[in-house]
């Protein structure tokens, strides 16, 4: 023990006698840099508190049962009719682009090696690109004017339909590409056709992934105002149940024009709107990450 | 031979991708066809967007029916848009590449995972929000304060003296859309530092180098492909942000920025304010110049991740 000390010492005494010395530019340097890296992820941290911070408070006076009761009116009101529509936009969206997104899903990471899977893969990433105003104004000049829709319930769907397949599509090919080869080599050795390997152990085993990536969808399409704005239009009653022809209200039109009007009970509302739609996001987004922790311990094998 | 079902229905739900992109263009394109026969090449460089008389009676120009004085030209929207997002690139870019050093070497572990649920959950936030928090809370701060001492201070610097305006404008744009794309930028390039070969830094800091020299002179040259490509794809998404910007940048019309507190439009904020007013016009021109802009748009957005898209692809990023 004691000649490991002294030897230790030694190392010690020698390094600083004669090792390199670090220059003051490269200390200072690394000084600055490493307030730069701090700095800047307090900065992030900072806008994310600062923007959750700001709804809440102003918010609040306005978090009444008042909201859930009362449908809006001109400048004021409740927000019953707003809620319903976003949730109905929402689970509409998602219905309709779940079977489709998720099968293109499949086919992606199936069969996605081809030239055509290559295609099809690069076709819906440039489509995620696309921004949710354009699709909201091609579902204008489709739907609402050339099939004479109106502003309805079926064009908003539609239209956020179309903005979240490619999502869809892309979590379930990372979900199912997760899947060990030797997973469906099992399948098919037991006579197992394609149809079953898929939907009896594949999409089993991708479950929990999957459904993270419906939950970040309908995050997604709750959050969303520009394709909506000349699709679903707005309206200030509960919806009627008609798919055509009607408008439907919904959370962030709210927002964008009660917060033009110049009165503070509107401000408020809009304030309330606000709150609502982020923790209604905030919250699909934690249960969807926590839907992924907990599908990753129980199954153990396929990382995701 | 037996007809294989499934994947038959596979490729045809799976097609319904593709077939949505080419017809979003088509669709664009054939409604905006009589727009882009009258303005011709014109649309572009010309800065002059208006309506015409609505209330006198349609003249034929070129063979269409438009009202009478109406031109249109959005140049001032192509600047806005442009400059808009390449300052909020400018702002964005080492924020982002310093968060992202922090989370994934920074910090130990353990704490990189509850920390990064603030760069994770701010991507998450509708841009409606954003909109909201920067119209309440930045365009008052900015404009009252902010702007008149940096317009004071660096007077000497051209675009950052002159009048700060109200708060309105291209540099709160810039700033809410900068808020915006750090985490996209972030999270990938996080994921893309842990994916870095060990033996590379662990050589790097047997030479002598310090952590942060490690990931300046080699992690960060080797992801210079990765970085690029995620900075266009993020580029795209400011590019074609609405709500955000339409509630911050002022909406100017016609109006060329003169300094960076000057109030602009975006292509994307343009086509959400102005069908309303566009809408009043009975030759229905407006409109279809509308759907112009917004395949302009769409044709830029397409070219910009087209573009991203095959170099993260290079990269072997997704």
């Amino acid at each position: 023990m004691a000649t490991k000390a002294i030897e230790r010492r030694n190392i010690v005494v020698r390094s600083s006698a004669r090792g390199f010395k670090v220059s003051l530019s490269r200390r200072v340097t690394t000084v600055f840099a490493w307030m730069f890296v701090v700095l800047s992820f307090l900065f992030v941290a900072t806008m994310f508190v600062s923007i959750i911070g700001d709804v809440i408070i102003r918010a609040w006076p306005a978090l009444t049962p008042k909201l859930l009761t009362e449908v809006t009116s001109g400048i004021g009101g409740g927000l019953k009719n707003a809620i319903e529509g976003t949730f109905v936009m929402s689970v509409g969206a998602l219905l309709l682009a779940a079977p489709i997104g998720i099968s293109a899903g499949i086919y992606l990471s199936e069969h996605g090696r081809g030239g055509a899977g290559k295609v099809l893969r690069f076709l819906s990433d440039v489509l995620v690109g696309i921004p949710s105003i354009v699709l909201g104004y091609v579902g204008y000049i489709t739907m609402v004017i050339y099939l004479g829709w109106q502003f309805s319930v079926a064009a908003g769907i539609i239209t956020l339909t179309v903005m979240l397949l490619p999502y869809i599509a892309r979590s379930t090919e990372l979900a199912l590409a997760n899947i060990p080869l030797a997973v469906r080599e099992a399948g098919y050795g037991l006579g197992a056709g394609e149809g079953r390997v898929v939907l009896s152990i594949l999409l089993p085993g991708a479950a929990p992934a999957i459904m993270t990536g419906l939950f970040y969808a309908v995050a997604l399409s709750m959050g969303e105002t520009a394709p909506l704005l000349y699709t679903a239009g707005w309206s200030n009653y509960m919806w009627n149940g008609q798919f055509t022809k009607e408008p439907i209200g919904y959370l962030t039109y709210v927002v964008w024009t009660f917060i033009n009007e110049p009165f503070a009970e509107s401000h408020r509302i809009a304030f309330a709107a606000a709150f609502l739609i982020t923790t209604g996001v905030l919250i699909l987004i934690l249960i969807g990450r926590w839907l992924l922790v907990r599908g990753q311990r129980r199954m153990g094998v396929y990382q995701g | 031979m037996k007809i294989p079902v499934f994947r038959v229905a596979l490729i045809s739900t799976a097609s319904f991708l593709p077939l949505s992109l080419i017809s979003l263009i088509v669709f664009l394109a054939i409604y905006s066809w009589p727009a882009i026969q009258f303005n011709q090449f014109y649309f572009l460089w010309t800065n002059d967007w208006n309506l015409g008389n609505l209330y006198g009676n349609p003249v034929t120009v070129h063979g269409t029916q438009v009202m009478p004085g109406a031109k249109y030209g959005i140049w001032f929207l192509v600047v806005g848009t442009i400059v808009s997002s390449a300052l909020a690139m400018l702002i964005a870019m080492p924020i982002a590449i310093g968060a992202a050093y922090f989370l994934s070497e920074g910090v130990r572990k353990s704490w990189a995972g509850p920390l990064s649920l603030f760069v994770d959950l701010l991507a998450a936030i509708p841009s409606v929000v954003y909109g909201l928090w920067g119209y309440a809370l930045l365009v008052p701060l900015f404009g009252q304060t902010i702007f008149p001492f940096v317009a004071k201070t660096f007077s000497f610097i051209p675009f950052l003296n002159g009048d700060p305006g109200s708060g309105y404008g291209l540099l709160t744009s810039a700033f809410v859309l900068a808020v915006m794309i750090i985490p996209l930028i972030s999270a990938t390039l996080r994921e893309s530092i842990r994916m870095t070969e060990p033996e590379l830094k662990e050589a790097g800091r047997s030479l002598g180098l310090n952590r942060l020299e490690v990931f300046w002179h080699i992690t960060l040259p080797k992801l210079k492909t990765v970085l690029i490509g995620v900075g266009i794809l993020a580029l795209g998404r400011a590019l074609g942000e609405t709500m955000a910007v339409l509630m911050v940048s002022g909406n100017a019309l016609n109006y060329l920025p003169d300094n960076i507190y000057a109030p602009i439009s975006t292509m994307a904020a343009f086509i959400a304010s102005q069908l309303d007013s566009a809408l009043q016009d009975p030759t229905n021109m407006a409109v279809e110049a509308l759907s112009e802009v917004a395949l302009v748009l769409l044709l830029i957005t397409v070219v910009v991740n087209f573009a991203a898209r095959l170099l993260l692809w290079m990269a072997r990023v997704r």
